[in-house]
């Protein structure tokens, strides 16, 4: 039976209740537009279910006491906008070497620098993918939807415990402050990772230490008797800092193919009126909005154009995305940024299809009519 | 053959440490695990968060659960830790430039917050892993690699900030007068609040050679000479103070701790299940 | 495309617009359709121009923000000479009466009622002016059902205030009456 509740609900509010629902029992955070509803909303629901809130002194300390939390053992967000994303950078290197679960929320709004706070932006793009120092694995999601960030805060959760990393939640100021019909799933609809616990603590463990057919070292947390070491430093199996070149490359390279061997598994996508298509538009958050209006409008004008929603971000879904230029030989990439997500499918697609891209910097959003019109202009 | 407290509380495969000859570091260490050892506390339940220095090194040779964090950033992790799990006895271990300049804000903070974390401050008036440029705490006229004329900063006193900025417990101990210092940090541990230690720590290599302070003994001599214990302070006439420092307990205090004010919120609000 | 409407809630921050706003798509989810509400805002917390969209579509909907409004609530002048271009031709204008405003424009229908004044002298309190106006809005373009607005209504004001804010619904249903007898 459908007891399902249904709800306008905020897309902020809707990444709360997701977060809440796949266990997020502590957050560390700093106020800045537009992601300041997250805080709020953590702020007043989290102690009622036992958690922990914590409003910080900077983006830093947010990133930082994230961090903390997860080591002690409690799932962790924190929530920021670009200028907070760039301060947090340094720390969300450490999560990824450390390998401490966790979930950053960054509503992108326009910037560089403090920009148009209140307009959206999906000018974080490559700062996702490259924002901190060296080379580092990366997942990063980007809901369309109130329903999907909902969704797709409970799928952060779950592949940032699975593979022991930070994962980005990168939503816009549209998607995060638009009210929106939701059908909240009951809870035993919602699938659930938690992480892997090491079951011995004796003198053969080692909390870097990859074990049999496992993905990633099992993770105790701080408190439980294991007293193990963490650091930034590059670490050997038993976590001590290491200058061995060949201990450096052994887990740099192990930690990114953590996430490239399980790309499948990562990759999230979706497509309408692909078959047939002679264009195709790649789009991802509040954009894939826009492109889904011009995809139905051109549809109906008889122009044959296919719709490619990226939910998953980083990695970038190649293997499907090449599929396709097989037999689509264009591809329009509109994003509120000057090409930064058209450039990867450039890199991707090589010569296989012509990328086109659309891009809007003013804080603007895209209209599906510009869509049209750039679609008309190079079909 | 290894003390006891060695045994006991150090990773014995990371020794020896790689601090340089006539470092104070390892003094305060050894000193900060006395003082656990002293307390009885359970070595599962302390957390030794260090951010980035000399001094951060520290929590690799103590065998309880240890974390070596980012440049200035321990006591904001510390934070995160202690708010998810208020069991934990937490002890940040920093230094004079990874506490109060880098991370200057956390400082004030977590102090402001009152919550329950000890900071022992390794406070060598330098930076050394960079190799010795001026820190907060060089005194002025001082010299370092990026002072080459002198320093023309002033120096922060590390307890004043901590107290003013809402530090329940501050205290300062030197690496020369160890059973103080022990005993000192024990009190800082007991305090349920936070707790400040500015370690007088002494760094030949780079602080000591830049400033022609002689070699470790020497500098271990100025700590015993001009070290004033605070009790007698009052005692003494203003010329007997000239150049000195002072050393001992400051403030030591009882105001409400933030996890216990958080928990009481839970406790308020906490639905039923 | 049909059976979407779009509609722009403007005036001035304070004025609960965006309440007004809320209150509006969620009378729409009541009545089984679809809602999105969405709002663009400046650095300043009162005053200043604000707006808030709402989409009521019985499909789904993709692209969320308004661009050509069906209908447009202007509540000050500031409001109204900044929205008026995005108004549809032959799209619904509801405009306080503290506004001026050309009457004599075809380009699409004006209905010029003293909405704030209402709310302040019948109700008593300015504050419910978007209540007033979401009565207008209502028996204007009957987008939602009187039910479900009054539900809507209910369910977001403050306690203590339901029969002030319903007796604001009323004044509002009121006004749009007389002014179609007009």
């Amino acid at each position: 039976m459908n007891n399902r509740q249904v709800k306008l609900m905020q897309g902020n509010e809707a990444c709360v209740e997701g977060a809440l629902a796949a266990g997020m029992r502590f957050y560390a955070g700093y106020p800045i537009t537009p992601s300041t509803e997250i805080a709020e909303f953590c702020a007043q629901r989290l102690p009622l279910v036992g958690g922990k809130f914590i409003q910080m002194e900077d983006e830093i300390a947010g990133m930082a006491a994230t961090i903390g939390g997860s080591l002690a053992g409690l799932k962790s967000m924190t929530a920021t906008s670009g200028p907070g994303f760039s301060l947090k950078q340094e720390n969300i290197g450490y999560a990824a070497l450390t390998e401490v679960p966790c979930v950053v929320v960054d509503v992108q709004r326009a910037g560089p620098s403090t920009g148009l706070p209140t307009a959206p932006s999906q000018g974080d793009i490559m700062q996702a993918k490259w924002g901190t120092h060296g080379d580092h694995p990366v997942i990063a999601l980007s809901p369309t939807s109130v329903k999907e960030t909902f969704d797709l805060t409970v799928k952060a959760f779950n592949l940032s415990e699975k593979y022991r990393t930070p994962v980005f939640l990168m939503l816009d100021e549209i998607v995060g402050h638009m009210r929106e019909k939701i059908e909240i799933p009951n809870p035993d609809e919602i699938e659930i990772f938690d992480r892997v616990k090491p079951k011995v603590c004796d003198e053969s463990y080692r909390a870097y230490r990859v074990d049999e057919g496992q993905i990633v070292p099992p993770m105790a947390s701080f408190g439980e008797g294991f007293h193990f070491h963490v650091t930034g430093l590059m670490h050997d199996d038993y976590g001590f800092p290491s200058n061995d070149s060949g201990i450096a490359d052994k887990l740099l390279r192990r930690i990114m193919s953590k996430i490239s061997d399980n790309v499948d598994d990562i990759v999230l996508f979706e497509e309408e009126f692909i078959e047939d298509a002679e264009i195709l538009i790649l789009a991802y958050g509040c954009t894939y909005r826009s492109a889904r209006s011009a995809a139905k409008q051109a549809r109906a004008a008889g122009l044959k154009v296919g719709l490619f929603k990226a939910l998953t971000i980083w990695p970038f879904p190649e293997k499907r995305v090449k599929e396709l230029t097989k037999s689509i030989k264009k591809i329009l990439v509109p994003e509120l940024n000057l090409g930064q997500y058209a450039e990867e499918v450039e890199r991707v697609v090589k010569n296989d299809a012509e990328v086109y891209s659309l891009g809007k910097v003013n804080g603007e959003s895209i209209t599906p009519e510009e869509i049209l019109a750039k679609l008309r202009e190079v079909l | 053959m290894s003390s006891q407290l060695i045994k006991n509380n150090f990773r014995e495969d990371r020794l020896p440490h790689i601090w340089c000859p006539g470092c104070g570091h390892g003094i305060i260490m050894r000193s900060l695990a006395q003082a656990v050892e002293n307390l009885n506390l359970e070595k599962q339940k302390v957390c030794v968060i260090s951010g980035i220095g000399c001094s951060s090194r520290t929590p690799g040779y103590l065998d309880f659960n240890t974390l070596h964090t980012t440049h200035g950033r321990a006591l904001a992790f510390a934070t995160g830790v202690k708010l998810a799990n208020p069991e934990l006895k937490v002890i940040v271990v920093t230094g004079d430039g990874d506490c109060t300049a880098i991370g200057g804000n956390h400082l004030i903070h977590t102090a402001r917050r009152n919550i329950d974390i000890t900071a022992i401050v390794f406070n060598n008036n330098i930076y050394g892993m960079t190799g010795g440029q001026y820190s907060p705490t060089t005194p002025t006229n001082e010299f370092g690699t990026t002072a080459p004329f002198g320093n023309i900063d002033k120096a922060f006193d590390i307890c004043k900030l901590a107290d003013a900025a809402g530090a329940t417990y501050t205290a300062r101990g030197t690496a020369y007068h160890v059973n103080q210092l022990t005993k000192i940090i024990e009190n800082a541990i007991s305090n349920k609040g936070f707790s400040l230690v500015d370690a007088i720590s002494i760094c030949p290599t780079y602080y000591g050679r830049k400033n022609k302070k002689g070699a470790a003994v020497n500098m271990m001599n100025y700590l015993k000479d001009f070290a004033v214990d605070a009790k007698v302070v009052d005692k003494l006439p203003p010329e007997k103070l000239e150049n000195k420092f002072i050393i001992g307990e400051f403030k030591n205090t009882t105001e409400p701790e933030y996890t216990e004010e958080y928990m009481k919120i839970i406790k308020k609000y906490q639905k039923e299940r | 495309m049909v059976n979407q409407k779009e509609i722009r809630l403007s005036g001035s921050g304070g004025q609960g617009l965006i309440l007004g706003g809320i209150i509006l798509a969620e009378a729409a989810l009541l009545d089984g359709k679809n809602a999105i509400q969405s709002q663009s805002y400046g650095p300043e917390a009162r005053g200043g121009a604000s707006k808030a969209e709402v989409i009521i579509s019985d499909d789904t909907i993709d692209y969320p923000k308004v661009e050509k409004a069906d209908l447009l609530l202007a509540l000050t002048d500031k409001a109204y000479h900044k929205y008026i271009k995005a108004l549809k031709e032959g799209g619904i204008l509801i405009i306080d009466s503290n506004v001026e405003v050309d009457l004599t424009n075809k380009a699409y229908k004006i209905i010029k009622i003293p909405i704030i004044e209402t709310a302040a002298e019948k109700i008593g309190k300015s504050m419910v002016a978007n209540i007033v106006a979401l009565g207008v809005i209502r028996v204007v373009t009957e987008v939602v059902t009187e039910a479900s607005l009054e539900r809507a209504v209910l369910k977001r004001v403050p306690k203590g205030t339901e029969e002030l804010n319903k007796a604001a619904l009323q004044q509002g249903y009121l006004l749009a009456e007389e002014f179609k007898n007009i």
